[in-house]
């Protein structure tokens, strides 16, 4: 037997993370009353949301209506997937110059994951008003605010996952005498592409979320359909366009998944 | 200058024939396991590396210090130590990956502390390297992984993957292949070998650009004993064929002794051994680890 005594259960908190916890709470009581929080009106809210039930159902089935549906969100998809692909493209380059230790010197690394944060920042639907001003309403816009979102998003993940890379074998083509271009392109995006496979699925999952509301700002897709409908109070018509978008998002976040664990699954 | 090995079997074993552009003349070869050293006489090799009172700490942590040796063309020395001796942070200052504090690496002619990135590549590109992982590219083809193994004397996209390569290039990585018996694998993905299959890999790709000096970490480490013992047989065969001199770390006292000409021992932050192997006992290796 060792004369160690058995750990206690719970240990006390310094006073440092003690104030810390206050601090917190404080902060989260705050934000409530900053958002307007009101019991009052959550208990209210469902006889209001049983309300629009009753009015949005049945949703409108129409042929007609349900053909114009279709075409947009066909539209829908293809400033999803031509943003997404073009963003993913350009990511690769733009992860290679942000991620540390590969090719770029600290400076450079530093300045692109600043930039890569701004584009973060910023959320969608306002890069889709940028390029509505840009270059005018329409689907053109939502792809541009879809690419660079898109940027944003996986240039950060891609500089990270080859920052995590194996670096087994980048030591030993280095060791040959490999230059640092063929040493990262032969060994560490080869090392990173499940974790790219994987990033570029979410983003591509991403880019038909965001691309489903574009349209309320002009950039294309259903999301104006959903607009007018609650403008004119055409509620059938807005819980189809609703019903349509989860049908969809849900499909894609399944077909994704799937494609995920085929490729990821099977190479790594 | 180039300079040439070749082993003749009417020459006993002992002797290389050293040809050069400008002369001919007969040398003594490094000692073989199972001679003795009274056998041996003084080398007069050309000294492929050289090391001098290097010296290498990490945060502050002194990890070796004074440490010095050379070796000849062709000798096979293991270096055997304690883990944290230093062994592999040696290793890597030999090929330039880290820096050392202190001291003078020679590799080839190269200056390795005072060369540029230019010249450094071109010192790795005469050297091979095998790790204690096999450290293949594991969605790669076993050919384009011993294609890339060209890299550092044809850099380019060509060498990226085998598709790419040339005819050449891809003659000559199935022929390293061959040597290691995996030629018929050429096709295989890396991460469907086994251990020793990957190992062997590794070793032709180490092998593939002809090295002048071939530098091996622990390379039966992560391999059960018959795997490992093959291994190291392989690349010994092969390094002498070659006439490679080779380096290699071993915490196997008996690959330290069966398969290195000399041993070196690193122990209590500095060099405290090294001798022909031939004069060494497993007993006295084992003091290292003490």
């Amino acid at each position: 037997m060792t004369d160690a005594s058995l750990p206690s259960r719970y240990k006390r908190p310094s006073v440092l993370a003690f104030l810390g916890y206050v601090v917190g709470i404080v902060i989260i009581i705050w934000s409530f009353a900053g958002a307007g929080f009101s019991i009052d009106k959550v208990i209210s809210s469902p006889p209001r949301f049983a309300d629009f039930l009753d009015r949005a159902f049945p949703p409108n089935l129409e042929p007609k209506v349900l053909a114009r549906l279709g075409w947009k969100m066909l539209e829908t998809l293809q400033i999803a997937l031509a943003g997404a692909v073009i963003g993913i493209i350009l990511s690769v380059p733009v992860a290679l110059l942000a991620a540390r230790g590969l090719v770029a010197p600290a400076w450079i690394n530093q300045l692109l994951r600043t930039g890569l944060g701004f584009i973060r920042a910023v959320p969608d639907i306002a890069w889709a008003l940028v390029f509505v001003v840009a270059v005018g309403l329409g689907p053109f816009a939502g792809m541009l605010a879809i690419a660079i979102d898109t940027i944003g998003f996986c240039g950060r993940f891609f500089a990270d996952d080859m920052e995590a890379a194996d670096k087994g074998p980048s030591e030993s083509l280095t060791a040959t005498g490999a230059r640092k271009l063929d040493v990262v392109a032969c060994a560490t995006i080869p090392a990173a592409m499940p974790a790219f496979i994987s990033t570029s699925l979410f983003a591509t999952e991403k880019a038909v979320r965001s691309s489903t509301i574009l349209g309320l700002v002009g950039a294309g897709g259903i999301g104006i359909e959903l607009k007018v409908g609650f403008d004119l109070f055409d509620y059938p018509t807005a819980m189809t366009v609703i019903l349509m978008i989860a049908v969809v998002v849900i499909s894609i976040e399944y077909l994704s998944g799937w494609a995920r664990t085929k490729i990821i699954g099977e190479q790594r | 200058m180039s300079v040439r090995c070749i082993r003749m079997q009417a020459i006993p074993s002992s002797t290389i024939l050293l040809v050069t552009e400008l002369r001919v003349e007969t040398l003594v070869a490094p000692a073989r396991p199972g001679q003795t050293g009274a056998e041996i006489s003084a080398p007069v090799l050309p000294v492929d590396l050289r090391v001098t009172r290097l010296a290498k700490s990490f945060a502050g942590t002194p990890i070796f210090k004074d440490v010095s040796f050379g070796l000849s063309r062709g000798e096979a020395v293991a270096i055997v130590g304690a883990n944290g001796s230093g062994k592999s942070t040696l290793l890597r200052c030999l090929m330039g990956l880290i820096p050392a504090d202190a001291g003078a690496i020679d590799v080839l002619g190269t200056d390795v502390g005072s060369v540029s990135n230019a010249g450094l590549r071109a010192m790795r590109a005469r050297m091979g390297l095998v790790s204690q992982k096999h450290n293949l590219v594991p969605r790669l083809s076993v050919l384009s992984n011993v294609v890339q193994g060209l890299l550092g004397q044809k850099p380019g996209i060509r060498h990226w993957n085998q598709s790419f390569a040339p005819a050449s290039s891809r003659a000559a990585a199935m022929q390293a292949l061959e040597k290691v018996g995996l030629a018929h694998l050429a096709s295989r993905r890396a991460d469907r070998l086994s251990g020793g299959q990957s190992q062997r890999v590794a070793i032709a790709r180490a092998l593939v650009g002809q090295p002048r000096i071939l530098i091996a970490d622990e390379p039966t480490a992560s391999l059960d004993p018959a795997a490992g013992k093959d291994v190291m047989d392989l690349f010994f065969d092969l390094a002498r064929q070659e006439g490679v001199t080779v380096i290699f770390i071993s915490h196997n006292i008996d690959h330290a002794l069966k398969y290195g000409d000399r041993v070196l021992g690193l122990a209590h932050g500095g060099m405290s051994l090294d001798a022909r192997s031939a004069s060494l006992d497993a007993t006295q290796l084992r003091g290292l680890y003490d």
